[in-house]
């Protein structure tokens, strides 16, 4: 992902600004998530489907603070790329990864969970694969990081941290499982 | 870059033939939803050409596009203007002025997927020509033998039947090549070519065959509607020779040997019935892995329009 970043400011005029959250950051991001799904859920069952790629990662850490603090749950991840709204623009299909909803999406209450925020096409291609699943009883979003600039009627339910960009910067994030190191940074369109 | 066409297994890397095996996983996934289809394609259109009759091929590409919520028209070839004298070129010129994004096309000349590909900015899908290529039929017997191993390098499959005139034979022992498996044909000697895939053993002799120790028997079809090719004295000795008769089916699965064929199949000929209740026959599977390879492809592809 670093070697993509420069790669990015390389081709694309763009800076990086540097890290905007290490890894203690995120682990009080993913804290405060857990903390207000807990609140937010009450008593009752409840599963937390994470978004590949990276929502799964965030989604995992949440389920396992919970899991921890007794409040048992399923868990599910989603790959979206099939439903995607832009496939037609790409040169290439983006690589398909495995969902695995293994617990019955009728009537269930579904916490979405991405790594980010930002336009609200992700999460509206993820609430037509997940209700291609059944029919859940109940649908909400938690996002560790929201960065603005939504171009749907899309807003999420729960927030591990509020980052102001401009719309053309870019978020990346990276997290260990996936990427080794746990770190977001901003790239700065110049 | 994505490719545009998607021709024969010759021409595609290894590395592309495992990324396809790869990205079938997902889509066979999908069937085990209440809902199968995904709107991955939604908006485009997908045209059936076959010139040659099939039932299985064509209806497993219908599905497949269907599943990915493409448009699908079938070009009923033997009540089209074809059998008034139109020619192939002339037929694309008209596809092509229905802007179709994808052409499945099944002829019998080997080489005729490549000409329209070159004509026609759809992305082109050989779904069989001639004694060439059958891509799909490959990636799919490919995909069916990689969930029973999924470590393919070593592996050994005796293909055995009408290996000459035989378009599977070709691309599965291609595709399957190109995994690292070893392949070995078993047929009458004037229907094994002499010159063929380097690399490939050739039997004559069932007993000699079995010893070498196939994972894998894959029964070619007799193509009984080949009456211009009487290649065989008859069913029965065929059945005898190169078939899987009860007493060969004894040995096969004491010995724990999985079978397969690219279907229709005729109890009798290449198999005896006892084959087809056999738990490591993998026919059903095939069919079911036909549709998630053949979404796979048609996902990969990029027209260029």
């Amino acid at each position: 992902m670093l070697a993509e970043a420069q790669e990015l400011s390389e081709c694309r005029g763009t800076e990086v600004m540097g890290k905007i959250l290490d890894e203690a950051k995120i682990a009080e991001a993913v804290v405060a998530l857990a903390a207000q799904i807990r609140e937010g859920v009450g008593e009752g069952k409840f599963a937390i489907v994470g978004i590949r790629s990276r929502g799964d990662e965030v989604a995992e850490r949440v389920s396992a603070i919970l899991r921890e603090a007794g409040v048992e749950h399923d868990s599910g991840m989603l790959d979206i790329s099939l439903y995607r709204d832009d496939l037609s623009h790409l040169q290439e299909n983006p690589k398909l990864q495995s969902s695995e909803i293994e617990f019955p999406v009728d009537d269930a209450r579904v916490i979405l969970v991405d790594d980010v925020l930002f336009t609200g096409r992700t999460i509206r291609a993820a609430l037509d694969a997940l209700t291609d699943y059944g029919r859940p009883r109940r649908i909400e979003l938690a996002t560790l990081i929201d960065r603005g600039h939504r171009e749907l009627p899309i807003a999420a339910d729960y927030v591990g941290i509020s980052v102001e960009t401009e719309r053309m910067d870019h978020v990346l994030v990276r997290l260990k499982n996936t990427d080794g190191e746990d770190a977001v940074e901003l790239v700065e369109e110049r | 870059m994505a490719r545009k066409d998607f021709l024969d297994i010759a021409s595609l890397s290894r590395e592309e033939v495992e990324l396809l095996l790869e990205q079938a996983v997902p889509f066979k996934e999908l069937f085990t939803r209440s809902v199968k289809k995904v709107p991955a394609l939604k908006g485009k259109s997908v045209l059936m050409l076959f010139y040659e009759p099939s039932t299985r091929t064509l209806s497993s590409f219908e599905v497949a596009a269907k599943r990915l919520s493409a448009d699908v028209t079938v070009f009923d070839v033997p009540h089209s203007s074809v059998v008034k004298g139109e020619s192939v070129k002339d037929t694309i010129d008209t596809l092509q002025s229905m802007r179709t994004d994808y052409i499945v096309v099944r002829h019998q000349r080997a080489g005729l997927p490549l000409a329209i590909a070159r004509q026609t900015g759809a992305s082109v899908i050989n779904a069989g020509d001639g004694a060439h290529a059958h891509p799909t039929q490959g990636l799919l017997d490919a995909f069916t033998f990689k969930e029973v191993f999924p470590e393919t390098d070593g592996k050994k499959v005796l293909i055995v039947g009408d290996i000459l005139h035989s378009r599977v034979a070709r691309s599965t022992c291609t595709v399957l090549q190109k995994l690292g498996v070893e392949v070995a044909f078993l047929g009458p000697g004037s229907l094994v070519p002499k010159k063929g895939p380097e690399g490939v053993k050739r039997f004559t002799d069932y007993e000699e065959a079995m010893k070498w120790g196939p994972d894998v028997v894959y029964l070619l079809r007799v193509q009984m509607e080949r009456q211009d090719a009487p290649f065989f004295p008859s069913l029965r000795e065929y059945h005898k020779v190169y078939g899987i008769t009860e007493e060969r089916f004894k040995r096969i699965s004491g010995e724990g040997t999985y079978i397969m064929h690219p279907g229709p199949v005729n109890r009798g000929v290449e198999l005896c019935h006892a084959v087809m209740d056999y738990e490591r026959t993998l026919i059903n599977q095939q069919v079911e892995n036909g549709i998630a390879a053949r979404m796979a492809v048609l996902y990969s592809l990029k027209p260029g329009i």
